[in-house]
Formats: C-alpha cells, structure tokens, sequence
C-alpha cells in the first residue's frame, strides 16, 4: 500500500517496512524513528548504514550477525532501538523485516 | 506501541531438561521475545540447570533414546556414541543456519536483556553453588520469587 511519509509517497507493507528500498532516504529514516520514538544519532547511523550495506549483499540479518559486526555490541543495540532492535533498525534502514529467528 | 491487555509484555519460561533440543527451544522462545520487543526470563531448574552449568553447558547432547522424531530405535539410540553422532551431527547443521554455541547464546541472551535465574532448591540438590553456574546469571530464586516476576499484564509462562 502506499503511505505518506515526510512529504514523498512510498510503497509500505502492512507494518510499514517500505517495499522499494530506492524510495528510501534519510527524511523518511527520520520520520519512522520519530514514529518510533527514537531520535536518530550518529550511533544510529552508523548501524543503519551497516545494515544497507549487508542489505545490498544480500546478507541476512540475525542478532549473530549483529554481534560480531563490530559496529555495535548487542548491549547497545538494544539502547538505540529499544524496542525490536532489528525489526526497529530495519524499518528505519528502509530494508525488509529480518525473517531469521535468531 | 499497543497498550491492550491481551498483548505478550513479557515470556518467563522454565527450562527443566538439558538436551540440546530443549536448551535451544527455551534459548530461541526467550531471544525471539526480546526481539520483538517483549520483556523475557529464564529459569533454570531441575536438569535444565546444566544448561547454564559451566562445567556442563558445552557438553549437552541431543537424547537419542525416547525422542520418536529421531528415527532411531531405541535399542540402537542406546548404544554408546550414538548421542554423540547425533549430537555432532546436530551442530553441524546448526553452524549452517548462524545458531550460536550454547555458551554464546548465553551471552547473546544476556546481553540482550533476557534475565537468567538458578531454581534454589534444585540448585540444593545437586550441590552446586551460584559460583558454578555461568557468571552472568542474575541471580537464585525460588519457585515463589519466579512466579512474582510475572506480575503485571501480558506475562505469559511456559515450561520446557
């Protein structure tokens, strides 16, 4: 379905994961933490653009993955999304939910 | 975020054996919930204390006698080696699919905010110490001390 998000019409699904990535950019990454409740720092950055980049490799996510990235401890993780932290920090990355159950 | 009642707020689950099989489900059921944003505890009795014994946890086994869905009789799941072969067996397939070491999911899961608490009396009977369990755990409870930290809405328990 398509939704407003920080004034540009995008395609979301019905949780509100955007369903073309190209649609993405850094408003609407603002716009969804907000809807989140999370102001977005330079931490959250850079675990955003650490989760574009595995996105684009293809790579999928699991809270493994997160923890020998070396972008982010999981302990942190949860503080910057506290809520779901990859589920949260995909949403706002503008990539699909993750599927893996770890 | 949903206010309604009738939404999971929290997962205390019990784990009461320690064959690999369960220790993941118990590890996987906890780790989801706080994925998903649900507050979730661990408490670790009976059996299920090897689990987060640290001369124990990276010796567990998958039961190969008893467990029908193994396809092995009975009488071959009993002979020696057998649990081992499924066992390394089982790992393998594990590594595949990114599921983490019993030791590292500890670690995972405690850093993920998943509390891990010893059953007192179960902890009496086998002899053992808050010192040889895993050093993160946050804690020995009795039953009654497990059951108060269910209070409030949307907690859920469930037994492994």
């Amino acid at each position: 379905m398509e939704k407003m998000i920080s004034g540009k019409q995008v395609s979301v699904n019905e949780e509100g994961f955007l369903t073309d990535f190209s649609q993405w950019n850094k408003d609407i990454a603002n716009e969804i933490a907000k809807e989140e409740n999370i102001q977005l720092t330079e931490r959250h950055w850079e675990v955003i653009n650490y989760l574009q980049e595995q996105h684009r490799k293809e790579i999928p996510m699991s809270i493994r993955k997160i923890r020998n990235s070396g972008v982010v401890d999981i302990k942190e993780f949860y503080q910057l999304f506290p809520q779901g932290p990859l589920k949260t920090a995909s949403k706002i990355a503008g990539i699909p939910k993750p599927v893996s159950c770890i | 975020m949903k206010e309604e009642n009738d939404d999971i707020r929290k997962m205390l689950i019990i784990l009461s054996k320690a064959t690999l099989e369960n220790v993941y489900a118990a590890f996987i059921l906890a780790n989801g919930a706080r994925m998903e944003g649900i507050e979730a505890e661990l408490f670790f009795t009976f059996f299920g204390l090897e689990a987060i014994n640290k001369k124990k946890l990276e010796h567990l086994h998958v039961a190969t006698v008893g467990n029908p869905a193994m396809h092995i009789p009975t009488l071959l799941g009993g002979l020696p080696g057998m649990e081992s072969l499924a066992t390394s067996m089982m790992k393998r397939e594990m590594e595949k699919i990114d599921m983490p070491e019993v030791h590292e999911f500890l670690d995972i899961l405690s850093a993920s905010g998943v509390k891990l608490w010893g059953c007192k009396l179960a902890m009496e009977m086998f002899h053992l110490k808050e010192e040889d369990l895993y050093d993160d755990i946050d804690g020995v409870l009795t039953i009654g001390g497990f059951y108060n930290r269910g209070k409030g809405p949307g907690a859920h328990m469930l037994f492994v």
